[in-house]
């Protein structure tokens, strides 16, 4: 997507990541469209493996654009239990729908609790325009 | 999110240590350490890459256009149609005097006699260990008259080098890097757009010639760095923006250092600051074509002894064989023992595939060896292949 978009039902990490919450203990995480826009056209994503454990504020995967690299970081902790598997194939749809088709990974939860150290969508916003 | 480095297309020596990770900021690339933002210049034509959306980033000293839709399109506009970089911080340096050609063939890896007026010819400079102060193209616009092109990074060091050998000759050596905007026209279609759109016939592969372009003197170099055929306009810096305009409206591609950068690493030539350096003779790098080492150049003698004893490394191209992007600084390992360090690495966007360029044990050099790629933990399968990495189908 060409535009900025940040969209309100989405919890965000400060490292540009995103959470959207399923159900008391499940949660899909991804990258911002700001995240995307800085990295470029995304060609490679190296996901973890399904049953691996995240660790909030630290690095589950990377992202690879033609010539940078960007951890990503895990804006909760927990279990993740499925993995964006057309991302193999198609990288580009974390340009093109990072909220969407674009999302990297399922994780049930380890502290749903966590979710309250993050940002909604205007608190991000104000952070990106302070940057 | 947190890492963002563009580690291929920053010269080595603005790489503060290894290279770690970057924080993520509003322009991430501006951040990495060691770079100051402070004393960056800007080429004539940075507000038309600011108003086009480019990415800028720090690179050698200027601020540069790293990409404006995306490297990829900007790479496939070049293999297939015609891209424009603007590479105006490459530096000009003039040889002019009775005494030109014998001070180029003492400073300079190849057969400089050997260039006839409007000629060109890639050359290292090498210092007396034989190691390579700069790679650079040699044109000659007259009978004594020589026009250097050299990387932006190296400009001044060529300057004080080429200045202390000059003194031992009948010639003047000339800073004349701000007579010149600097235009890199690439692609099948450059040709024939130039000559449209510029009204003027460039010169022939290898060739260069004068033209008048925007109703001033310029140079037109049958030159380039990414393997397609194009010409090089060395163009008055007051007229770089109108030009840039009429090439824009011509349908040429407005392309970044990033598709420079994988352009030139599928065809496998060299960059500065990452392939070569002054630790690294020519011969090591691929380059003995480049080198007559009768001709007595400054380092001839490690030069030629490199060649006749051989070398314990080699720079060889490879590609990933599976998953993974190899990148600057990547150890090689071979049956579990470390034979090599890549130099240049990249996501290939015409194959498609992780590709790079390594110095590796010369046992390990050859095409078709398998080695295996530290990619930041992680081992990925790699065979050394031969040159270049890309050919266009014919």
């Amino acid at each position: 997507m060409a535009e900025a978009n940040y969209p309100d039902d989405l919890l965000y990490h400060d490292q540009h990541d995103w959470a959207r919450l399923e159900g008391d203990d499940h949660a899909v995480f991804g990258i911002t469209w700001y995240a995307q826009d800085s990295l470029g056209e995304v060609v490679f994503y190296d996901p973890p493996e399904v049953g691996a454990t995240v660790d909030k504020d630290s690095s589950y995967a990377e992202v690879e654009s033609v010539k940078a690299v960007s951890d990503v970081i895990a804006p909760m902790s927990g279990e993740v239990i499925e993995v964006n598997d057309a991302l193999t194939d198609t990288p580009e749809k974390i340009n093109e729908d990072p909220y969407g088709g674009g999302w990297l990974i399922k994780v049930k939860l380890a502290q749903p609790s966590e979710a309250e150290a993050l940002h909604d969508a205007a608190e991000y916003r104000k952070l990106l325009e302070n940057d | 999110m947190a890492v963002a480095s563009w580690v291929a297309l920053l010269p080595r020596k603005t790489l503060a240590g290894p290279t770690g990770p970057a924080r993520f900021a509003r322009h991430a690339f501006n951040t990495l350490p060691g770079v100051s933002t402070a004393q960056l210049q800007r080429t004539p034509l940075y507000q038309r890459h600011e108003e086009l959306g480019a990415k800028i980033i720090p690179f050698a000293g200027w601020e540069m256009p790293v990409a404006y839709e995306g490297i990829r399109e900007e790479h496939s506009a070049v293999r297939t149609h015609a891209g424009m970089f603007d590479v105006s911080h490459m530096g000009e340096v003039e040889v002019e005097g009775p005494g030109a050609l014998a001070f180029l063939q003492r400073v300079l890896s190849n057969d400089v006699a050997a260039i006839d007026p409007g000629g060109a010819q890639y050359s290292c400079l090498c210092n007396e260990e034989g190691g390579v102060l700069d790679d650079l193209f040699a044109y000659r616009l007259g009978s004594d008259r020589y026009l250097l092109v050299t990387n932006s990074a190296n400009h001044e060091a060529d300057l004080a080098w080429l200045g202390r050998w000059s003194r031992e000759f009948d010639v003047s050596v000339r800073n004349v890097a701000d007579r010149y905007a600097m235009l890199a026209v690439q692609g099948p279609h450059a040709r024939e757009i130039i000559a449209r759109a510029l009204g003027i016939e460039p010169a022939a592969r290898m060739r260069v010639a004068a033209a008048r372009i925007g109703g001033r003197p310029a140079l037109a170099c049958g030159t380039g760095y990414t393997g397609e055929d194009g010409v090089e306009l060395l163009i008055d810096p007051d007229i770089a923006t109108a030009i840039w305009a009429e090439l824009l409206d011509a349908g040429v591609v407005p392309c970044g250092l990033g598709a420079r950068d994988t352009l030139r690493l599928e065809v496998c030539f060299p960059l500065h600051g990452n392939d070569l350096g002054p630790d690294r003779n020519p011969i090591e790098a691929g380059l003995g074509w480049c080198c007559r080492e009768e001709a007595g150049f400054v380092g001839a003698e490690a030069v030629a002894r490199a060649r006749t004893e051989g070398t314990p490394e080699r720079l060889a191209p490879f590609r990933i064989e599976g998953p993974g992007i190899p990148r600057q600084g990547n150890q090689v390992l071979a049956d579990e023992e470390p034979v090599g360090v890549v130099t240049s690495g990249s996501f290939s966007p015409s194959l498609e595939v992780g590709i790079g360029m390594a110095y590796l044990r010369s046992d390990f050099a050859e095409p078709g060896t398998g080695v295996e790629i530290n990619v930041r933990g992680k081992r990925r399968a790699a065979r050394v292949a031969s040159k270049p990495l890309y050919e266009k189908e014919r």
